[in-house]
């Protein structure tokens, strides 16, 4: 009698509530759902190390590398590493986007431009982006630009065709829309052209960023006293398994911020989108 | 007072579109051009919107030669061809945007009054069906206030009822504003319901092959007898274009196709 009283009483504080705390409370259901995964797997490998079965010096269990990431953090060591391998991928993805962005549009703006320009780059894309290592080692040295120049090329091509890929799929009934209210080309670009090109660019930035921290890693492998990547090579060189995996979770975290931050950016820009939302 | 002086449209692949295309719209009237496929009564259009130039000849609005895309000369196309990334309200004043914003405002508001989706000016275009994009489209192109309005197939793509449905609209807007209407259409149906006028084209190359005067006093009814009557003519003037054409081809030798 009791539980039935409860559970209406339940009911009725939850029936006023409207759709958006509804909505956040899916949200919830599904952040949780997303952690089931790797919580589960992170109590077995736990159990499987104090029983015996896995080998704490090579698999050290997860509460070793909360513990090894928690030193690192109150020695202030890790926000040292994050923040110059932070700098770096800011740098190297500023520079990247800003190149990739210009030439795209120059070679987006006309057919001749495209066919001077795209060959050439789509012949340097092919090239492993770690072969530039030792000639930008050469050329810059060992210090900070080599490193944000290696990050730059990673971020530029995803950039780069993404803008080139985008300008060429606007529509031109939608240009002629823009023709027929006798825009000048300036108004065109800013009132057509920006806002067409908008959702693709976004993702191309995603995945340049994406690709940025991808090679910080390659970048700081070139010899980096600080860094999350020297983490890695240090917790090798040291046999530190714990180090290496709490290096990598940190780069899962922050790749995931930086990513979901600037998704939330561009968010206000692209509420307009037909996309398709999955239901649940 | 649009007046399109013997214009030949020649594209780059040798299609002839139109050859020697004549045509004198009167200010206010509505003038529809019916005619199969290819007979070159979109490319019309878009010459006389200033998509497009003309290969020879020349159309003038009042006097004036039109080379560009012109104020006075508003365009509805086939599909409505929203901006998808703005609201309906800044779609219809998307071509007002020099106006200040007060102005632009209630003219917005009164041309959305008018194709009755006041209630949706903040609605984005992907929320809205068929027949309401295409009026948002009739609604910004009338924001303007052009003198000419051309009307590229507009409605082929809607369900009859809603065909209808805006067909009173454009009426209602003729009514209210007297812009000088040119619609190309398939319809004959449609054409001789809302046109003063109505030009039938012939395909290869695109001329005028001929033209019928409607004077029904409006407002029309689509079933009156004289209504059944003047399709019937468009409609046998348009079959013996096609016959004529066919009969003509014959003679083409298959290498000039």
């Amino acid at each position: 009698m009791d539980a039935i009283q409860e559970r209406d009483a339940a009911s009725e504080a939850a029936s006023p509530v409207t759709a958006a705390p509804a909505a956040k409370s899916r949200f919830g259901v599904r952040f949780a759902l997303g952690l089931l995964l790797p919580i589960a797997l992170g109590i077995a490998w736990e159990i499987g190390v104090a029983k015996g079965y896995l080998q704490a010096r090579l698999m050290p269990p997860p509460s070793r590398i909360f513990k090894t990431l928690y030193d690192l953090a109150i020695t202030g060591e890790l926000w040292i590493h994050i923040g110059a391998t932070l700098a770096r991928v800011f740098a190297g993805f500023a520079l990247g986007t800003i190149f990739g962005t210009l030439i795209g549009a120059v070679a987006g703006a006309s057919r001749v431009s495209k066919d001077i320009v795209d060959p050439m780059l789509q012949g340097l894309r092919s090239v492993p982006s770690i072969a530039w290592v030792p000639l930008f080692i050469l050329w810059l040295g060992i210090f900070e630009q080599s490193k944000i120049a290696l990050i730059a090329v990673g971020c530029f091509f995803p950039v780069y065709l993404g803008v080139l890929g985008a300008i060429s799929s606007v529509d031109r009934k939608t240009v002629e829309v823009g023709r027929i209210f006798r825009l000048s080309q300036f108004q065109l670009v800013r009132r057509i052209l920006l806002p067409a090109i908008l959702p693709a660019y976004v993702l191309s930035l995603r995945q340049g960023l994406g690709l940025g921290w991808m090679f910080v890693v390659a970048a700081e492998f070139m010899g980096a006293s600080e860094g999350l990547g020297y983490l890695l090579t240090d917790g090798q060189q040291l046999g530190k398994a714990d180090q290496i995996i709490a290096a990598i979770l940190t780069f899962a975290v922050l790749g995931k911020i930086t990513d979901g931050l600037l998704a939330a950016a561009s968010k206000p820009f692209l509420t307009w989108q037909d996309a398709f939302a999955p239901k649940n | 007072m649009l007046n399109i002086q013997s214009v030949d449209k020649v594209y780059p692949n040798g299609t002839r579109a139109l050859d020697r295309v004549g045509l004198n719209v009167e200010q206010g009237e509505i003038v529809a051009v019916v005619g199969g496929s290819g007979c070159g009564k979109s490319t019309l259009l878009r010459l006389a919107a200033g998509l497009d130039q003309a290969t020879r000849g020349c159309i003038e609005l009042d006097g004036e030669i039109i080379s560009a895309p012109h104020e006075c000369v508003g365009m509805i196309f086939q599909e409505p061809r929203l901006l998808p990334w703005l609201t309906v309200a800044g779609n219809v004043g998307f071509g007002i945007s020099h106006l200040p914003r007060a102005k632009r405002e209630a003219i917005v508001g009164e041309v959305l009054l008018r194709v009755g989706l006041s209630d949706y000016a903040e609605r984005w275009p992907r929320e809205l069906s068929g027949g309401q994009a295409q009026r948002v489209a009739i609604a910004r192109a009338l924001a303007p206030r052009p003198k000419v309005l051309l009307l590229d197939e507009p409605f082929s793509a809607l369900d009859a009822f809603t065909r209808a449905s805006l067909h009173e609209h454009v009426l209602d807007l003729w009514r209210a504003f007297k812009p000088t209407l040119v619609l190309v259409t398939h319809d004959v149906e449609e054409a001789a319901y809302l046109a003063d006028r109505v030009i039938v084209m012939r395909p290869r190359p695109g001329r005028i092959s001929s033209v019928f005067d409607l004077d029904l006093k409006r407002p029309r009814d689509r079933y009156s007898p004289e209504l059944e009557a003047a399709k019937r003519r468009i409609l046998n003037a348009l079959d013996q274009s096609l016959r004529e054409r066919t009969a003509g081809d014959e003679l083409v030798p298959a290498a000039a196709i």
